[in-house]
């Protein structure tokens, strides 16, 4: 298996945490992995990108010109990222805010969830970057939903530890919206 | 019999090289005088300049790290700082402290450094020929000011001990001349108080000493002497111009 | 080791991390990017176990009070990046001169001049040829993992004891910002006693001089030939570097840090296909592993540099092959990091041809 994703949005969009998040989770499952982010001025309040490379044996490069997969939170995001994902990938897409036909692709799998709409339901916006990281291990099956959900505590910082129900419910919303 | 004048015993045999009139031997000595006096050679650890006080580690029978030019402060600090025990003394020319290093001797007296600083005023770079100095007082000649130090030109002579004063970090700070024997007795003092503010946790310990350069003023050594009362010090005012008092730690 | 766990770790955290771990409770720095988590992290745990933390006015006097420090015999460390580096390179010179051990990092940004915050090897020469005035070198670690970056940071403060001689960690953005696993160990080499050299305070001694100036009649190149020696003595026993050549190899791709780890997955993919791509990375770029490239070479084997800069371990590689084999260059500068495709192509280009797998 060697599985890498591009993982991008907003600075503030919690995307940083999602690529820990899936990262991690793969880690305790016995996988070897990377995580590379975009850092500095980027950090400020515009785009944020990170990748995570999953693999069952060792990693080379940390950074791809063609992922396998892509989680976009908004539409630059599709825009750059989307057609660099290799043919039979998954591309979840922040529906909430990115319109339909931004990636016009039939060979990767394009999965369209509403994650700020999913988020407010749940109660906090925030969740949105956790509903599509939901959404993207339903979708393209690198691991399961529990394994991401087992290392919230590990991964969140302890002042946030009582919203892990909270996440493991966004993170699961996510799963079922993307109609594995 | 009784000895009157013996070589303090932190000093070598090694005689000086210092030119006929410099001042920096007798400097040499008062700070010798203090590191006798308060019993700490064996844990002193000194850091040496660039300059005419380059040498100081052949006369001084003491643990010595050279420094690149003006970096003694920084050097000192990194001494200082691993080895809060030890006693840790600096002794910086004009160039070295006042112009390449004038960032390292101001952020080690901000950050309020226990470290004692001799700093030796003459004017003028000895070591490399008589070059103007940021002490250099204006009109002047030096061998890169032939037609003296002016201040549209080049700015003016800096008052390092003024300037030192005003930071928290500095326990001690003075200037002092040694033209003539009471200003000794003066300049011995000012050095061992910078000493004690160390040894008490005080902060920085500054002293600036006054010194002539006859060779590079162009002077005989009595002329030269002559020159710090009626040139140097109404310019650089003696005096004691900080002093963090007994109970006022740092 | 066997209580020691797995942790998910920044390699700038990694590498700040195997400082404590390798007894070092100094550290005087001054903030960049992209290397400031490495003072971030010293600054909250050094005061507590005793150490010291003194962030300096700048780099100048952050190398300086390195120096101090050292001279000492204390175990201490200054980081910077790339234009810090070249701030530090006055301090470096005076500390190889007066033999004094510390470590230095520079976590690699771009340049010349302000350049940007991307990755870069750019600083390969500045590196590998001391950096400073004088005739000298320092020990170079190159890490390529956030494991190396501990396992080279604990490394390099034992061969700075070991030869009392500066030693620079040359890691860059990629392998600083980056997370991986990383398992932590405790070294487990005593610190060597330094009372025969290190300024201590002449307690019941004569005084000692920690220095670089030697006026006497011949006592300069005397110096400098024992320096010399030394230098002899550090290329013999601690050149450092990983080589993975296939049966029948067909080219071999050199590469140290970042790059490597980029054309890495280039060579994989291709020995996966059917080829026999051969992989040499230097772990020391001083001294530089010439022997092990030199026996590649001789094998008839061609060479591919791969740098992220317009090329400068190219030439060390040259200098190693000296022409027993073609030797190839693809280079990178600042502002576009390869991919793994990028390189694939690079070598596919090289390889000899009407030899394709099936």
């Amino acid at each position: 298996m060697h599985h890498d994703i591009i993982m991008a949005g907003f600075g503030g969009q919690g995307i940083l945490m999602i690529g820990n998040l899936l990262a991690v989770g793969a880690l305790r499952r016995g996988y070897r992995v990377t995580f590379f982010p975009a850092y500095g001025v980027e950090m400020r309040g515009g785009t944020a990108n990170c990748t995570v490379t999953i693999s069952d044996r060792e990693i080379g490069s940390p950074v791809t010109a063609r992922p396998l997969g892509l989680v976009a939170m908004n539409e630059p995001s599709v825009v750059k990222f989307g057609p660099r994902v290799r043919a039979g990938g998954v591309v979840v897409v922040n529906a909430s805010i990115v319109p339909e036909g931004v990636l016009d692709r039939e060979d990767v799998r394009v999965v369209r969830v509403p994650c700020n709409d999913v988020a407010a339901d749940l109660g906090d916006p925030r969740l949105a970057s956790m509903v599509a990281l939901g959404a993207y291990v339903a979708a393209s099956g690198v691991l399961p939903v529990d394994a991401v959900a087992e290392v919230l505590p590990e991964v969140l910082p302890e002042k946030v530890h009582r919203l892990i129900p909270l996440n493991q419910k966004a993170l699961e919303a996510g799963a079922d919206r993307a109609g594995a | 019999m009784k000895p009157v004048f013996v070589r303090p015993q932190s000093l070598t045999d090694k005689p000086f090289h210092f030119c006929p009139g410099c001042h920096h031997g007798v400097i040499h000595r008062l700070v010798a005088e203090a590191i006798d006096r308060f019993g700490v050679r064996e844990r002193t650890i000194a850091a040496a300049s660039v300059g005419c006080s380059v040498f100081l580690y052949d006369y001084f029978d003491i643990d010595v790290v050279e420094s690149p030019h003006g970096r003694a402060p920084a050097v000192a600090t990194g001494i200082k700082r691993t080895n809060p025990d030890k006693f840790v003394f600096i002794y910086q020319g004009d160039g070295d402290l006042a112009a390449i290093g004038t960032a390292e001797i101001i952020h080690a007296a901000n950050r309020g450094e226990n470290l004692t600083v001799v700093f030796v005023n003459n004017t003028v770079y000895g070591m490399t020929g008589g070059q103007m100095a940021p002490t250099t007082l204006l009109g002047q000649p030096t061998t890169t000011s032939p037609y003296g130090r002016e201040f549209g030109q080049d700015g003016y002579p800096i008052k390092m001990t003024e300037m030192l004063a005003q930071l928290e970090g500095v326990g001690f700070a003075a200037r002092v001349a040694v033209d003539t024997p009471a200003r000794l007795a003066q300049a011995r003092k000012a050095v061992f108080r910078a000493f004690e503010t160390q040894l008490e946790e005080k902060g920085m310990g500054f002293v600036e000493i006054l010194s002539s350069c006859p060779t590079n003023w162009g002077m005989k050594p009595l002329e030269a002497v002559r020159r710090i009362e009626r040139e140097m010090i109404p310019y650089f005012p003696l005096g004691v111009y900080k002093e963090r008092k007994g109970s006022d730690a740092l | 080791m066997s209580e020691s766990k797995v942790t998910f770790e920044k390699g700038n955290v990694a590498l700040a991390k195997a400082a404590v771990a390798a007894g070092c409770r100094y550290y005087f720095g001054y903030p960049i990017t992209p290397q400031s988590d490495i003072p971030e992290y010293l600054s909250g745990v050094l005061p507590r176990i005793g150490g010291q933390f003194v962030q300096a006015e700048s780099e100048v006097a952050s190398i300086n009070m390195l120096l101090g420090a050292g001279a000492t015999g204390k175990r201490a460390m200054t980081s910077s990046s790339s234009p810090g580096i070249s701030l530090k390179q006055e301090g470096i010179s005076y500390m190889a001169g007066s033999e004094i051990p510390a470590v230095i990092v520079n976590v690699q940004r771009s340049g010349p001049g302000l350049g940007g915050i991307a990755p870069s090897q750019g600083d390969y020469f500045q590196a590998t040829r001391g950096g400073g005035h004088g005739d000298y070198r320092v020990i170079v670690l190159a890490p390529a993992s956030v494991q190396e970056m501990y396992d080279l940071t604990v490394l390099a403060f034992e061969l700075a004891d070991a030869y009392r001689t500066p030693v620079m960690v040359l890691a860059d953005a990629m392998i600083g910002m980056m997370k991986e696993p990383l398992e932590e160990w405790v070294p487990q080499n005593p610190e060597p006693a330094k009372d025969d050299w290190a300024a201590t305070g002449a307690a019941g001694r004569p005084g000692r001089r920690i220095k670089s100036l030697y006026l006497g009649d011949g006592e300069l190149a005397e110096h400098n030939w024992k320096l010399a020696q030394k230098y002899e003595r550090i290329r013999r026993e601690e050149t450092r570097v990983q080589i993975e050549l296939p049966e029948g190899c067909e080219l071999a791709v050199v590469a140290f840090g970042s790059a490597a780890r980029i054309a890495k997955s280039a060579v994989d993919r291709l020995n996966d296909e059917g080829r026999r791509v051969g992989y040499v990375r230097p772990i020391t770029l001083w001294p530089f592993p010439e022997e092990a490239i030199r026996r590649v070479a001789e094998q008839g084997v061609p060479l591919l540099t791969v740098e992220l800069n317009t090329g400068q371990m190219v030439e060390d590689v040259r200098l190693a092959v000296e022409g027993r084999a073609p030797v190839h260059f693809a280079g990178y500068p600042p502002g576009y990091l390869p991919s793994p495709d990028d390189i694939y192509d690079e070598i596919v280009r090289r390889l000899p041809a009407g030899k394709e797998a099936a």
